[in-house]
């Protein structure tokens, strides 16, 4: 399993270039606002274009500025839960979490909605509408939706942000679930080491667009106390 | 007492007809522009908007004299379509019907821009991150979250082309059966002695098909968007 991501880009004032290897687990990206924490996973997306540099994931080439490679997003099999509320109002629970499920080749997936849909705790919400959910069961959904693709990557952007500590208290199980039980790496953007401290194996400090260090957890939780 | 003669009932028809092909035969053009006016930005954006805006203010006159001296039988595009597809729209219903959908395209552009200005464009990124191809993602996120001002253009446009009678009194002229929709018909009612109850039983359907299209906009707009954002 071998994840590298080696990039640089700017926005604006800001200059990124960094360089960090992904293994299994979960690997946090774990900085101060403006770090460029959302940036490096918009790269890894596809959604932002870096100006030089190579994401390689399972030996397959997503960007490499020297070789012009540049695979769209649809095709980089990423799995992504924004920081904000991006489901589609227009179709119900199950709607959404099959949107991308049936994308795949069935040969292909190797995460179902039968073990998802349990694990997030969403059987009894399948038939609502997004609208209808309150924001930690949406974030849930969000999760469940982005996992379905079978992803070789699943990208988290600060997903308990935006939900008050009630909620953050209900979605934490079902991550460490998350991280305990599927073999999908995940890379989890957050500014709150608590979070880091519960689900990460590695962590990358960033700061101002830089990889300060790399730490095993243990190591990154006695370090910052 | 209420009696529509054949003659009304033929106007009616003609209208009807019109409308219909009107709407149907710009709907995919008004589509396009809004959404080529709601995404991109290039060079002349502004006068290509201008452009499809003008017949709302210009004279109708104007722009059926325009259709005139385009479409004639001398005017290029005329004799461009007889010469190769052996059409002729000037003095015929078709002739109508394009009059019609030119002075109803601001309408529906303007309504179907909005609505595709309104869709969240981070929904068709996320699409992208589950696999959805552009074209998957135009299908399954941009068309339905934007279907509602689709439809309301479409009927602001039916309701225009029904009614409109500049343009086309000018471009196909006052033909019985051929040209002649409700507005005109009215307006030949009321050139002719005795005709002002036949003209006030059109009009009358011409308030209803106009009070019906604008409610009928407004609670498609408003139903479709409830269902979006409840339940």
């Amino acid at each position: 399993m071998a994840f590298l991501i080696d990039v640089e880009v700017s926005r604006g004032a800001l200059e990124i270039a960094v360089a960090f290897d992904v293994g299994p687990g979960v690997t946090a990206l774990f900085g101060p606002s403006g770090a460029g924490k959302t940036s490096i996973l918009n790269m890894i997306a596809g959604i932002l274009r870096p100006a030089r540099g190579r994401i390689v994931a399972d030996g397959v080439v997503m960007f490499d500025s020297t070789a012009h490679v540049d695979l769209p997003t649809q095709r980089r099999g990423v799995g992504y839960v924004f920081q904000d509320d991006r489901l589609f109002p227009h179709l119900s629970v199950r709607g959404n979490l099959t949107y991308g499920y049936r994308l795949v080749p069935p040969d292909r997936r190797y995460v179902h909605p039968t073990e998802v849909v349990p694990l997030l705790g969403l059987t009894n919400l399948m038939d609502r509408r997004p609208a209808t959910l309150s924001g930690g069961e949406q974030q849930r959904v969000a999760i469940g939706r982005a996992l379905l693709t079978s992803p070789r990557v699943l990208l988290l952007d600060e997903p308990l942000s935006s939900l008050d500590a009630n909620r953050k208290a209900e979605i934490m199980p079902y991550l460490e679930r998350l991280a305990g039980q599927l073999r999908v790496p995940m890379i989890y953007v957050t500014h709150d080491f608590r979070e880091v401290e519960r689900l990460a194996r590695r962590v990358v400090h960033l700061a101002a667009g830089r990889v300060v260090r790399i730490e095993e957890t243990a190591a990154a939780s006695t370090s910052h106390r | 007492m209420l009696e529509i003669s054949p003659a009304d009932w033929e106007a009616l028809r003609l209208s009807l007809k019109v409308g219909f092909w009107s709407v149907a035969g710009s709907l995919p053009l008004g589509f396009a522009l809004a959404y080529v006016f709601s995404r991109y930005t290039f060079p002349l954006k502004s006068v290509l908007n201008a452009i499809v805006h003008l017949p709302l203010v210009l004279p109708p006159v104007v722009t059926g004299f325009a259709l005139l001296l385009l479409f004639g039988n001398r005017g290029p595009l005329g004799h461009l379509l007889s010469a190769v597809f052996g059409i002729t729209i000037a003095f015929r219903w078709t002739g109508a019907a394009v009059a019609a959908a030119i002075m109803g395209l601001p309408l529906m552009v303007r309504a179907m821009r909005l609505s595709i200005d309104a869709v969240d464009r981070r929904l068709e990124t996320a699409a992208w991150t589950l696999g959805a191809s552009r074209w998957r993602t135009f299908r399954t996120i941009t068309l339905p979250l934007s279907l509602p001002g689709i439809i309301a253009g479409a009927i602001l446009s039916f309701a225009k082309s029904f009614g409109e009678f500049g343009a086309t009194i000018t471009f196909v002229s006052n033909i019985p059966g051929e040209t002649r929709t409700v507005p005109i018909a009215i307006y030949s009612l009321l050139q002719s002695p005795g005709g002002e109850t036949s003209a006030l039983y059109l009009a009358g359907i011409s308030v209803l098909v106009s009070l019906a299209a604008i409610l009928g906009a407004e609670m498609v707009e408003r139903r479709l968007s409830t269902r979006v954002h409840t339940v």
